[in-house]
């Protein structure tokens, strides 16, 4: 579904991913495990075409999206949840939902997603900025949904929320990888959700490819240790 | 307060406050524009002014048009002056933005410089074009006159006329900012405008129309301009210093406060020029506004919300 080749990424002139190549399969969820700073962030942002790409070629669907722009590469079927969730946050919620619109053919918010996201729906009349934390996390996953992507980014979505809430996520993020057939790629340093929704998992390290495994031969104590230090 | 009655006090306000209110409609129509812009791209756009005159002009033309070769439409020319001077300072503040202003993005002082140069070359345009001299539009028969609500109080419709404009056209501006899909690509843009890529919004598509639209009001904000004043090749000049007084005042992220900050410093100058001179008058505004600015830096009005 998603294939990317020798991808390289720099700031100026520190290079932060160096030459990574990896494919999200047809309805996989694929997680990239990291410590922080290893180039996660980073890794994301180029595939969203937010930060340029010094070589390397991403493709959706056999689709060449290596010089397109951001809001082409959502046309193309990417969502993108980003770090700190980065919500509209003078918007109200349901004003934030309606921006993922623009590539869907109706430009009305479909009630699935309300039905995934009962707490949305009760404050759909409120500023995005007044929700805790984990609301506005639910409200930048319902954001990205609605854009009806084949491919679905999440870069750190459990970051600073309580278990409970995370649990929430993990079980939304198996239900719409159930119900829409779509692939997750997602980021992440908590390895007991990552481990309660990813097929395959790999661990990034300096910009490079370290580790991976598939969820049912994962060894936990290796990865744990690949994360502390 | 020398030599007045109370009641002569009484209507020296009225009219002065509705002659304000004139004011009021020229600074507000200018700063819808100018603060759009901002709030969207950043760009602050000196030329602004010239949008104005454009439309200024553009209704002297229909007037005359309408006065030489068709005398039975001198009646009813203005409607369509309006929507030509629209459309005209809307092509041209399109075609403003793919030549020039969105090669300076990111780079706020060369926008500044660079549409202060298209300010002067246009206004030499003007000059050029249409001489230096004062021109003012035929007024249809129904814009002339006033009414007189008391023995001392005239009210002149052309003001009447404007306010009424003012006020659809403003609402309009709200309404398409707020209920429409092009205002919610505004207002994200505005807000994180890389994020807003992120969602599927083309940003660059929406900051040609904005940079359009706000022009257009410029120029719609001309065309009422000829209504209270004669028209020259610096006409929109003289208001650009005050409107970017508006903008700040108000804030820019606020239209409210636009709203209210053009009505507050027009009234101002135009009741204390009654009684001041103009100078001194333009010296107090200034600096209630920097009194106000220092003690509140984002304007009188901010969005409240956890960042
Ligand atoms: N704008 C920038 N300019 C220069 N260097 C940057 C920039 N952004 C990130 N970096 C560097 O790139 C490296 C990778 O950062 P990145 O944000 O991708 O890490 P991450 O894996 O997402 O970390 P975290 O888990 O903390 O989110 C870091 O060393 C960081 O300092
Ligand atoms: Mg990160």
């Amino acid at each position: 579904m998603l294939e990317v080749k020798d991808l390289q990424v720099s700031y100026g002139q520190s290079e932060v991913i160096g030459n990574l190549a990896f494919e999200v399969g047809r309805n996989e969820t694929l997680a990239i495990m990291g410590r922080n700073g290893m180039g996660k962030t980073t890794l994301m942002k180029a595939l969203m075409g937010i930060l340029r790409s010094r070589k390397g070629s991403v493709k959706l669907d056999g689709k060449d999206l290596t010089k397109m722009e951001s809001y082409q590469r959502v046309a193309a079927g990417l969502a993108f949840v980003p770090q700190g969730r980065m919500i509209f946050s003078a918007l109200t919620v349901q004003e934030n939902i309606e921006t993922g619109l623009e590539t869907a053919d109706s430009k009305t918010i479909p009630d699935d997603i309300f039905a995934l996201f009962p707490v949305l729906h009760e404050m759909r009349k409120r500023k995005g900025g007044n929700l805790s934390g984990g609301q506005q996390q639910q409200l930048a996953i319902a954001r990205a949904l609605v854009s009806e992507p084949k491919v679905l980014i999440l870069d750190e979505p459990t970051e600073g929320i309580q278990p409970s809430v995370i649990k929430d996520i993990a079980r939304v993020l198996n239900e719409i990888r159930k119900t829409r057939e779509i692939s997750i790629l997602v980021s992440e340093q908590v390895l007991s959700f990552t481990l309660a929704i990813a097929d395959r998992l790999l661990v990034i390290d300096k910009g490079r490819f370290i580790h991976e495994n598939r969820r049912d031969q994962v060894d936990a104590e290796k990865i744990k240790q690949y994360l502390s230090v | 307060m020398g030599g007045y009655t109370f009641s002569e006090l009484g209507s020296i306000f009225v009219m002065q406050g509705f002659s304000g209110l004139s004011l009021f409609c020229v600074y507000l129509l200018m700063a819808l524009g100018l603060a759009i812009i901002f709030g969207q791209m950043g760009v602050i756009n000196m030329a602004h002014g010239e949008f104005l005159t454009m439309g200024a002009y553009t209704t002297y033309f229909m007037s005359k048009l309408a006065v030489d070769h068709f005398p039975a439409l001198v009646g009813i020319y203005f409607p369509f002056a309006i929507i030509l001077g629209f459309l005209i300072a809307f092509g041209m503040g399109y075609l403003l933005e793919v030549l020039l202003i969105r090669h300076l993005y990111k780079r706020p002082l060369d926008t500044l410089l660079a549409t202060w140069g298209v300010s002067l070359v246009l206004q030499q345009v003007f000059r050029s074009a249409f001489g230096a001299r004062e021109v003012s539009a035929t007024l249809p028969a129904w814009l002339l006159g006033s009414v007189k609500p008391t023995e001392t109080i005239d009210i002149p419709l052309n003001g009447l006329f404007m306010m009424g404009l003012t006020l659809v056209l403003s609402l309009l501006v709200f309404i398409f900012l707020f209920r429409s899909r092009w205002g919610l690509k505004v207002r994200a843009t505005t807000q994180n405008r890389v994020m807003s890529g992120g969602v599927g919004i083309n940003t660059k598509k929406v900051d040609r129309m904005t940079f359009a639209v706000g022009c257009g009001i410029a120029g719609v904000a001309g065309a009422v301009f000829t209504t209270i004043a004669s028209t020259g090749p610096t006409t929109g000049s003289l208001y650009i210093v005050d409107t970017f007084l508006v903008v700040v005042f108000g804030g820019a992220a606020s239209l409210v406060g636009t709203v209210a900050s053009a009505f507050s410093i027009a009234q101002a100058q135009s009741v204390l020029e009654f009684f001041l001179t103009s100078s001194i008058a333009k010296v107090l505004t200034l600096l209630t506004v920097i009194t106000v600015i220092m003690a509140r830096p984002e304007g009188l009005f901010t969005i409240r919300v956890r960042k």
